[in-house]
């Protein structure tokens, strides 16, 4: 690339990074504010009064946190069995458009992919699902998976925030208030303005239609952009269609395509605010939303960079690393919405990540890996964070010699505990996922002769992919992977399942045991959490733990490709 | 106390679903059709009073066997179904490294060197690779100039005149910077359609 044609691509990368930077910023106060007021408001609408009355809760009471997640794992159990038997009983659903049951394996897949707010799609929507398994199974779990993440966010902050408390807050007060006051209402301002964009929706199913050059062309229809709007928001990511955010009736243009970015990096980008907010300092937000957005801008610049070189046989060959990308969004809204996709948990893509260069594809695979904390999922991106800095505040301690604290609250050996095997699950699911998929031999063929699409070390990073996409509920795919087998169904299924809710009940029981202790006085040996100094080390900690654990197997798939 | 919490979640997802799942969807389908129809229905576009596509779902131009029809711009390689399949929205999802995807490449090159009577260095990235949708409306200013010449001797049009329209149809990038600059296939075939 010629200095004049290198020049202009700079500013333009800066001037799309600058407006992101600058909505969220302008954003930060006001969401968080909001979100922080809806969680410890004591008012409750009527309509919400109706609701309590109906299901049968006093939303005055507040949940010690094994009730508290009793009640999330009864609710999300619902919601699988739910989203299971929908798909099952397709062919007599209205709007179903003639489609069959889905099969077994990928229903199980399905539901707990959706519950679990991963989204990860083993179908092609077009081909398997009707209106309403979409409508009432699947956009329904995009608000309600989205709303139980931001729940549990809330519980632990609840833990630093209240003194020698038997309870961490009340979950079907925080589940009503996240859906009804925060998703629907900010969902239906982005639907329009999609449909304004070009977002369809409508019911017309396929339209069949002779071109002008006396051929044929299908129009799809579908009630998209209801669906694309929550699907954005709680960062879930599932596809009305198969192309996802790549097909022009869910994603039509380049400002659509940087609205939606915005879409899902908004609440996360939001929730240190409503943490700094209801710890009572505001500081200990900023040190986090820092730490968040020093990753996010540095992992952009890489994958950018990556994908603009466009190293790589096909890539040199075709002149520019435009395989599996939009004209219209060109590398670089193509690679703003790949590295927010994969560092929020949404998986939600503009473009197809498998047809990226291997750097730039092993940065969205890294993204991942870093545990979705930068800025994460609606809910789990902060309590993720928040984990780490419970880490990186024991590591500081050790290097002191004195008993760590965060906020007040002493970590002793049970949160550090918590807190080691929060740390340790998403890797562990995603390496032995991986590793039984070639290790257990009848697997393997399976793998290597159904599922893998490209050849060599492509192919393994496919299902290094699948399984740290599932394990860390991002969804995300290096797509060419053919998931709908009964291995990946079901191993992915797991995954999904475990990685969402074995972090879930470690979170809780770490909101239970810091919201049972008293405060303890700052002291001049007290670790300040507010400064630069605090966010550096956040930030080491981050890499360290991703990158030590993942190294080994980054050097057999991308590394391994890539250099 | 379990069958407790289990009932209530019965409940609320019973009553969440009917807000959440028929509620909203309904409400927004009603601001679509009524404030936004237009854009509702996918952006249909007509000539001489048909629908003959949406302005935002490409189409290919070739004959039953996939090969270009000249009279006609080209859009780009897709990977839905046999190509443009409005049905089956899908990218290649070829890998960087895989010789499938590079001698693609190689082929559509030659055809094109061919087609077009150009040498390969000028023919731009987006005419030799599969867009993510398999449906991309558009190809770059490059790649429709390029088939200027082309199209113009198949329609006995003068070049000049055609590539003044394809000028006309160039979009610039939204807000002077997001995205990169495009042309509408299908609005510039229609447009050509009218020319004679």
């Amino acid at each position: 690339m010629d200095a004049a044609a290198a020049d202009p691509t700079i500013w333009l990368f800066l001037a799309q990074l600058g407006s992101v930077v600058l909505v969220l910023a302008l954003v930060y106060r006001p969401l968080g504010d909001y979100i922080a007021a809806t969680y410890t408001g004591t008012r409750t609408l009527r309509v919400e009064k109706g609701l309590y009355r109906m299901i049968g809760v006093d939303p005055a009471s507040e949940q010690s946190w094994p009730s508290y997640l009793r009640s999330v794992l009864a609710f999300s159990a619902v919601g699988v069995l739910a989203v299971y038997a929908l798909q099952r009983l397709q062919p007599v659903l209205p709007y179903s458009l003639g489609l069959p049951p889905t099969i077994e394996p990928l229903a199980f897949n399905t539901a707990i992919s959706f519950v679990t707010n991963t989204n990860w799609q083993s179908y092609s929507p077009e081909l398997t699902l009707g209106y309403t398994v979409q409508l009432a199974g699947l956009a329904v779990q995009n608000f309600l998976s989205a709303a139980v993440g931001i729940a549990v966010a809330v519980a632990l902050i609840r833990g630093f925030a209240y003194r020698s408390s038997g309870t961490i807050g009340n979950f079907w007060v925080d589940l009503t208030r996240g859906t009804l006051r925060i998703l629907l209402p900010l969902s239906v301002v982005a639907a329009v303005v999609l449909l304004a964009g070009g977002v369809i929706q409508n019911f017309s199913g396929f339209q069949e239609v002779t071109t002008i050059s006396g051929g044929t062309a299908v129009v799809p229809g579908g009630p998209v952009a209801s669906q694309e709007a929550i699907k954005l928001l709680g960062t879930n990511g599932g596809g009305f269609f198969n192309a996802n955010s790549a097909h022009p009736f869910e994603n039509p243009t380049p400002w659509t395509s940087i609205v939606e970015v915005l879409l899902f990096l908004v609440i996360p980008f939001s929730m240190p605010r409503a943490f700094g907010r209801m710890v009572g300092d505001n500081r200990q937000g900023i040190a986090i939303v820092g730490t968040m957005a020093v990753l996010f801008v540095v992992s952009l610049s890489l994958m950018t960079w990556a994908e603009l070189a466009g190293s790589g046989t096909a890539p040199q060959l075709a002149g520019g690393a435009m395989e599996g990308k939009e004209t219209r969004f060109g590398i670089l809204g193509s690679t703003l919405y790949a590295t927010s996709t994969t560092l929020t948990s949404t998986g939600s893509v503009n473009s197809m990540h498998d047809s990226f260069t291997s750097l730039g594809g092993g940065v969205a695979l890294v993204n991942m890996m870093l545990g979705e904390v930068a800025p994460g999922g609606v809910g789990g991106g902060l309590y993720g964070i928040l984990v780490v800095a419970i880490i990186a505040v024991f590591i500081a301690g050790l290097m002191v010699g004195r008993t760590p604290e965060y906020l007040g609250k002493r970590l002793g050996a049970r949160e550090i505990k918590l807190a080691s095997l929060y740390i340790l699950t998403t890797p562990t699911l995603v390496l032995v996922g991986t590793a039984l998929s070639f290790a257990i031999p009848a697997v393997r063929q399976d793998v290597e002769g159904t599922s893998i699409w490209n050849p060599g070390l492509h192919g393994f990073s496919e299902v290094l992919y699948a399984f740290t996409s599932a394990a860390n509920n991002n969804g995300s795919a290096f797509a060419g992977l053919t998931a709908n087998t009964p291995w990946f169904n079901t191993a992915l299924g797991v995954a999904m399942f475990l990685g969402r809710f074995l972090p879930i009940v470690f979170v809780l029981a770490l909101a239970g045991s810091l919201a049972a202790q008293d405060k303890i006085p700052v002291t001049p040996g007290t670790l300040p959490t507010h400064r630069p100094q605090f966010v550096g080390l956040l930030i080491g900690t981050v890499l360290l733990v991703s990158a030590l654990t993942y190294f080994p197997v980054l050097a057999l798939g991308p590394l391994a490709e890539g250099l | 106390m379990r069958m407790r919490q289990t009932w209530t979640a019965l409940r609320a997802l019973v009553i969440l679903t009917l807000v959440l799942g028929v509620g909203y969807p309904l409400l927004i389908t009603g601001i679509g059709q009524l404030a936004l129809p237009a854009q509702a229905n996918g952006s249909l576009v007509r000539s001489d009073g048909a629908v003959v596509g949406s302005v935002l779902i490409g189409q290919s131009f070739t004959d039953a066997d996939g090969n270009a029809l000249p009279e006609w711009f080209q859009s780009r390689p897709s990977a839905a179904g046999a190509g443009y399949d409005g049905g089956a929205s899908s990218g290649s999802n070829y890998g960087p490294e895989n010789p499938d995807l590079v001698s693609a490449i190689q082929d559509r090159k030659s055809a094109i060197e061919s087609l077009e009577s150009v040498t390969a260095s000028e023919i731009p990235a987006d005419a030799l690779t599969a867009s993510a949708s398999g449906l991309d409306p558009h190809i770059s200013p490059a790649y429709a100039l390029l088939q200027v010449p082309r199209v113009a001797a198949a329609r006995g049009i003068p070049e000049t005149q055609v590539r003044a329209l394809v000028k006309s149809f160039i979009q610039g990038r939204d807000l002077g910077y997001l995205g990169d600059p495009t042309v509408n296939v299908l609005q510039l075939n229609i447009a050509l359609a009218k020319l004679g």
